[in-house]
Order: structure tokens, then sequence, then C-alpha cells
């Protein structure tokens, strides 16, 4: 494949990362912006969205729309309340101590890990995509009547790979309007802004946390029940999320979400295009350096602002 | 007897216990315990940093593969004998943690934990991309005859002992004396009120510096030995998982205590010993020590001990 | 000889100007009391003269050296103590640790220790020498951080409201401490107990909207009318 055609298959493919990465990194930053924690075990949340999603399609017979179609509201929902019974019992208990918070979310990273090597097991398995179709996409190229269109073999995609991007931008504009518009989203934004002040106003603060928390975990899962298809459900796909969305938040500003997703955006179309030049390590390596320094010499992102 | 004789004794102690559990133990513990002497000396380093300073490092695995690789590498590729590339591994700690620490001070709280976590895991995936001069995650074995210092072998079980008890002996003392001088007791204020002790007139940078590359440096040359004596050297001690390791064991034994740094690395390795004889997810015994320890008992067991029964225990 | 001086301080935080132009001279050897209504920027003006906040104009001057930019800690070294407005101990250490913390920059061992000893047994807290900080009641914390700025035997002590929240007793203690130290350290006293400051200031500064409005002896200062007015308002 030509030059051309290539960036933009990379592109495309990149588009579908950053899609799903916009998901889970808008909940750990939804998460940090109104509860000032740092939940490593953001990754595990996704992990389970992923296996959960494989439960519910397996148990369902019939149509793989169906199955998927559950697993889409199914998923969530049950990370959602772990999430919550997580909060409840351990981070409310640590006060939300940050230091403390950290050690004890990297306590639950194992415990889900591992608790689902042990019920799930270790191999990688499938989910079906509720529907399939190739479409080819065209190039343009100067032939001898002038620009042509034609179709280079390897460039295309999937109607379910496009689904997944709308779906993404579909969600991602829900939440937007959950926070600026409706009486939640004032509530969650005045918690994040001055908590002391919001306990004044009768906010119950620590109910608002547990729903925080468990939307952050639940749009994580989200975003992997719409990748599994596409990638396979196994116990340690966490990882890469985790490190990738905390790339992205840092990046964009803890806290901030336009500037999460435009990160996103960024970090996934660029990561689909590096690996394409780079080796993948190589820009594993960058991404990290990048996000250390970013953290040392500008903490508050590129699009946050320093909060007090 | 004043509280530092009773330390002295105390601490010297478990040194001649030790030395004295050569002679008895039998094979498999024997071989364990020089384990857990020169882990224990890692989680000693870590504890200077996290429980005497109070700064979270979750990039110390960072500084163990600095020593084990500086180590390693002169050897494999530069020809150099144990003891040069004990002293290689040492000085990689040193230039590692003082480049860290001037990058990462900038920084506190959360954001240092981030920051230290990328660059660890920065230095992981560099070990892996040069996978040809490091062999990547397979590692590359020190051969037993390029394990013998001095004339003495160190592959044979009884040297090993003792080498990993001298490491450990060294390390303890020099944290027992390091925190009962006023170095060590500024680290602990800075711990407790960094802004109070500023404004008393202490460079507060400068000791936060002091402190990370004692810090790393111990925790390098630990990473060299245990290189040296168990043979291996490989990408995973540069994992993540190392560095949440010598966090685990000093969380559990007691963060700033001088003895609990051993006691948490003890514990620890013989209770994940005990769950991979039943089950594979023995991380799970790991985690759910993490949340227990974080929840109920911050303080750890000697921490406990210390508050409890003996407040003199430095 | 002028110990410590100031011209044209200022700060100002995103369109506040909490500090305006100050011009401040300190005699060594004098007791100033430095007040003013709530938010009139004293705690700021004091800041910045020890260093933990960076004015956005000014020079400030120490023992004749140009200090403004010069860290928080170096000034301290150089001869300048400062107790914080908010209580600010070590709370899970011991009273001795607390005040040892303070003279160990300068002095080790035996020395060291008997200047522990003298500092706690000057504010009265001999007796819970032991005792943990974070156990001491809220005055004597107050006492307990003016301890630690004996310890450092500063040439300039500054104090942030050292009597807030102290007892009548407690206060006259604090009063009998600073008659006793005057003439041979120089102290910048913010209070808002007149009591206290017409008792132990030789000379009063006082400050409104971050600018100085008068300076005097305590009486001059007493009969200002534009004081009285920034303190009681007009009409």
């Amino acid at each position: 494949m030509d030059f051309g055609p290539y960036i933009l298959l990379a592109s495309l493919e990149g588009a579908v990362t950053a899609a799903v990465l916009a998901l889970t990194a808008v909940g750990l930053s939804l998460v940090f912006g109104v509860m000032r924690v740092v939940n490593i075990a953001h990754g595990e949340f996704f992990m389970l969205g992923a296996v959960i999603a494989w439960w519910v399609a397996q148990s369902m017979g019939g149509h793989p729309a169906v199955g998927f179609a559950a697993a889409l509201v199914i998923a969530p929902l049950a990370v959602a309340a772990i999430a919550v019974a997580a909060d409840m019992t351990i981070l409310k208990r640590l006060d939300y101590d940050p230091e403390r918070t950290i050690v004890a979310t990297i306590g639950l990273l194992y415990i889900i890990q591992q608790v689902t090597l042990m019920t799930y097991g270790p191999d990688a398995r499938p989910v079906e995509a509720p529907f399939d179709t190739r479409l080819a996409i065209p190039w343009i190229e100067r032939g001898e009547g002038g620009w042509q269109l034609y179709w280079p073999w390897g460039l295309g995609t999937t109607s379910y790979k496009l689904a997944v991007i709308g779906a993404a931008v579909a969600v991602l504009i829900g939440v937007w309007l959950l926070m600026s518009r409706t009486r939640i989203g004032l509530v969650m934004r005045a918690t994040q802004m001055d908590r002391d002040m919001a306990l004044a106003f009768a906010i119950p603060v620590e109910k608002v946390y547990a729903l925080v928390f468990g939307l952050g975990a639940g749009l994580a899962a989200l975003g992997a029940v719409l990748i599994v298809p596409i990638q396979q459900a196994h116990y340690l796909m966490g990882a890469d999320p985790l490190l990738l969305s905390f790339i992205v938040v840092i990046i964009g500003g803890l806290g901030s979400l336009p500037g999460t997703v435009l990160a996103a955006v960024f970090i996934g179309l660029s990561d689909g295009i590096i690996s394409v030049f780079f080796s993948p390590t190589l820009a594993k390596i960058l991404a990290t350096l990048l996000v250390g320094m970013v953290l040392v010499f500008r903490p508050q992102g590129l699009f946050g602002s320093r909060t007090a | 007897m004043s509280a530092t004789r009773r330390s002295l004794a105390l601490h010297g102690g478990l040194i001649a216990l030790l030395f004295a559990l050569q002679f008895v133990l039998p094979d498999y513990h024997h071989g364990n315990l020089a384990r857990i002497m020169v882990l224990a000396s890692y989680a000693v380093g870590y504890n200077i940093l996290f429980g005497y300073t109070g700064l979270l490092s979750l990039g110390h695995a960072l500084f163990f593969a600095a020593g084990m690789y500086g180590m390693g590498l002169t050897i494999q590729h530069l020809g150099f004998t144990p003891a040069p590339a004990l002293v290689a591994g040492l000085v990689t700690g040193i230039v590692v943690s003082a480049g860290l620490a001037l990058l990462a001070l900038r920084t506190s709280g959360v954001a240092f934990m981030i920051v230290t976590l990328m660059f660890a895991q920065a230095g992981y995936l560099t070990i892996l991309y040069f996978g040809e001069y490091t062999r990547g995650d397979e590692g590359f074995v020190i051969q037993q005859a390029e394990r013998v210092l001095w004339g003495i072998d160190l592959s044979d079980p009884t040297n090993r002992y003792f080498a990993a008890l001298i490491l450990f002996a060294i390390c303890l003392m020099a944290c027992l004396h390091l925190v009962q001088r006023p170095f060590g007791k500024t680290l602990v204020a800075i711990r407790e009120n960094e802004e109070r002790v500023r404004m008393l007139g202490y460079d507060t940078f400068a000791h936060k510096l002091g402190a990370m590359i004692v810090s790393g440096t111990i925790s390098a040359t630990a990473g060299a030995v245990y290189g040296l004596l168990f043979g291996y050297v490989g990408a995973s001690f540069a994992s993540v998982q190392y560095s949440i390791f010598p966090l685990l064991w000093v969380l559990l034994g007691g963060a700033g205590t001088v003895l609990g740094p051993f006691i948490g690395t003890l514990f620890m390795f013989y209770l994940i010993d005990f769950s991979s004889g039943i089950t594979t997810a023995y991380m799970l015994i790991a985690g759910v020590a993490l949340v227990v320890l974080t929840l109920f008992a911050p303080q750890g067991l000697t921490g406990e001990l210390r508050r409890r029964l003996w407040r003199w225990l430095p | 000889m002028t110990l410590l001086s100031t011209r044209g301080l200022s700060k100002h935080f995103a369109g506040l100007r909490a500090v305006e132009n100050v011009d401040f001279d300190l005699p060594e050897g004098e007791v100033r009391a430095l007040i003013g209504p709530n938010g009139a920027g004293k705690t700021t003006l004091v800041g910045m003269i020890c260093g933990r906040i960076t004015p956005s104009a000014g020079r400030i001057a120490f023992d004749r050296a140009d200090i403004t930019a010069l860290p928080a800690h170096r000034r301290i070294r150089r001869g300048m103590a400062y107790t914080f407005q908010i209580t600010s101990v070590f709370a899970r250490l011991p009273a001795r640790e607390n005040v040892a913390l303070a003279a160990r920059r300068r002095l080790r061992g035996a020395e060291a220790d008997a200047v522990v000893h003298e500092a706690l047994d000057r504010v009265g807290l001999l007796d819970r020498i032991d005792q943990e900080a974070g156990d001491l009641s809220y005055g004597h914390q107050r006492l307990l951080e003016i301890a630690m700025g004996l310890a450092q035997a500063p040439r300039l002590l500054i104090l942030d409201e050292p009597t807030q929240g102290l007892s009548e007793s407690e206060i006259a203690g604090f009063t009998a401490l600073l008659r006793d130290l005057a003439g041979r350290t120089t102290v910048l006293l913010i209070e808002h107990n007149m009591s206290v400051v017409m008792e132990t200031a030789d000379r009063v500064t006082v400050l409104d909207y971050g600018a100085v409005l008068a300076e005097g002896t305590p009486a001059e200062i007493h009969e200002n009318a534009a004081v009285q007015a920034a303190y009681l308002g007009t009409g």
C-alpha cells in the first residue's frame, strides 16, 4: 500500500483506539477531578467490563447482537456496582487520603486481577461482534484522466468499528450533557470545586463520591465492551488501558474533561501512526517519559488550570 | 540500659541470630533466607525514603535494576570480575538515583508517585528495547565461574548466605546509624511537617535529595548483589511488581522502623511461598494484604509494637 | 542600626492588592508591633519578609544585605525566626524534639540539649518536655512555637499573633517573656491584642488595605484618628 492510504488506515485504526481510550480516560479524569484520588485499579475495571461481557454473551445464545446488546447494558452496570462497593468499604474508610488511596487501589488491582485469573482463567477469549460488514475505503490518485478514485487493497474498515467511534462520541456527549445540564452534574461539579462548601450546603458528598466512582468505572467498562469484539478478553488486558488513560489524563490536564478528550484523540491517533514508523516499545518509552516530564515541568497538563 | 544501647543490642542480636541460623537451617530455608536478606536490604533502602522521609516512590525497581544491570552488563560485555562489577552496580545506582531525584523532587505527593512510576516504566521498557545487549525479558545467566569473588565461589550456598548476611548487616546498621543522627531526625521532621522544617532554616530540598540518593543507592546495591549471588539478571526485576514489593514489605513490617523492612520481607516471602503452593493466583494475597494494611494497620507489625510497647524502638 | 528594611514591597494576587508599596524600617533591638484590621496584609507582608511568599515588587534588606532573592531557609540561617499564625508544630513528636530541631541547626549534642531545656523553661513548658506536641493544649502549643523560636537565638524574632488562644495568665507570662527579650532580640510582632501591644511594643506600625496607615509610639497610635476609623469604621 502506498503512503497515503497507509496513513489513512493507521488513522482509522487509531480513531477506534482513541474512541475507547477517550471513554476510559474520561472515567479516570472524572474520579480524579471530583474526588481528588487516583485509582490505579481503573484498568482492572476496564478488564472486568470485557470479561463480564464475555460471560453475558456466552450465557445468552442466539444471534450475537442479542448477547452483545445485553452485555452492553449489564457489564458497565455490574462493574459500576463493584466500584461503588469498593468505594464504600475501602476508599471511604481511608477518608480519600490521596496516598493511602493509591496504595489501597494497587491492592484492589491485584485482587480483581487475580480473582479473574482464578475464575475466568488465563486464556484470551473472543466475543462476536453484533454486525461486521467490511467497508472498503477509496483513495484518490492522479491518473490519465485527472483525479480518480480507486480502492487500494487492504484499505478498509468494518461497520462495527465505525459504530464504536459513533457510540463513543454519543456517550461522551451524554457525559458532557450530564455534567453541564443536569442537577446531578451540577452537584458533582460543586463537590469538585469545593468539598467543604458542598457539605455545608447539605450535599451528600459521600454519596456523590460513590456515584462518581461508579460512573468512572462504568465508563471504562463500557469502553471495554465496545472494544472486546475487536480485541479479545484477557485477565491482563487492563495494564495498557491504565497506562494510556494515565498519559491522556495527565497530558490533557487532571480534571479537565475537554482536555482529556482532546488528549485521547491525539494519543490514540498518534499511537496508531507512531507504531507504524517506530517500534511499539519505543513509542511507549517516549510516552511514559513524556508523562513524567509533563508532571515535573507542567503539572497542570497542557489544558488544565492550576487547582488550589 | 540507654535507648541507644538497647537498639544496638536488639539489632546486633538479629544479625547474630541470622549468623547462627546458617548452621542449623535445612537447605530449602537456608536458600530462602539468603534471598530474603538481600531483598530485605532493598526494603531497608526503600524505607529510608518512604518510612523516614515520607516520600512514596512507585519506581524503586528502577534503582534495583540499575544496580543489577550495572553489575551484570559489566560482567557480560566488559569482562569485569565480581568486585569491580559490584562497584559498577553501586555507581550506576548513585547516578540513576541522583538523576531521578533532581527531576522527581520538583513534585510531591501524588505527582511524585506517578513521576517515579513513569520513569521506572520507561526504564523497564528501555531494557526491553535494547534487548540485543540486555536479553530483555528472558534475561541472562551469570556463569558460576564468573561469580568467584576473591577466591570465594558465591554459588556455594554457605558463601552465598554469608555474603547476603554481610550486605544485610551493613544496610541495617547503616540505617540504624542514619536515623539516630541529626540528618535522619531532620528527615523524620520533613515527613511530619516540611514547611516548618524549611522555616527552621533547613534546606529541605537538599535533605530530600540526600535521602533519595542514599535510598536509591542501597536499593541498587541490593540489586547488584542479588544478581551476583543468584546468578541471573532479568527485566522482570525492573517491572512495576518489583516497585510494589518493597512498598508492601515495608508497610507490613512497619514503615519508619529499622527492623520493619526485614520483618515485612520475611513474613510476605513465606506468605506468598505458602500460597503459591495452593493457587497460581498468589498475588491475591499481596492485594488483600495491601488493602488490609492500609485500612487497619498503616503502622505495620513493628510500628504497632513500637506504638504499644517499645517506644524507644528506632 | 537598621536590622530590617523594605522598600516598595508589594504583593498582588490576581487583581487583589494585598500589600501595596510598603517602606518599612526596623532598628536593631526594637520591639515593633504590626497591627491592622483583618485582611490588612500583615501576614502577607511578614510572609514576604521571611521568604514564604514571593513579592510582586520591592526589595528587602536584612542586616544591610539585600535578601530579596534569598530562599526562606537561607534567611532563617541569617538570623530570622518565624512562628506561624496557625500553629505548626510537629504534632507526633515530643516537645523536646520539636525544640531540638530548632536548636540543632546551629548546635550539636550537649549544647543543643542545654538550649532545648532553657527555651522550654523560659516559656514554662519544661515539665511537659516529653509530652507529644499534639497532646498539648492549644495555648501550650503556641508557647512551644515560641520556644522553638527562642532556641534559634535569632537576631529577628517574627511572631505572628502569638497570644491568640492563650489564657490571661499565659498572656501575662508571654508579655513578661517579651519584656525580657527586649533590647537583646529584635522583635516584629503581629498582634490583635491591644493591651499586649501597649505593654510591650516600642513602636507600632499600622497597616490598612495593604499600605502603611500610620507609624509611631503606642500612645501616638492610640490617639490617631485615622487608626481609630480604620478599626471601628467611620460614622
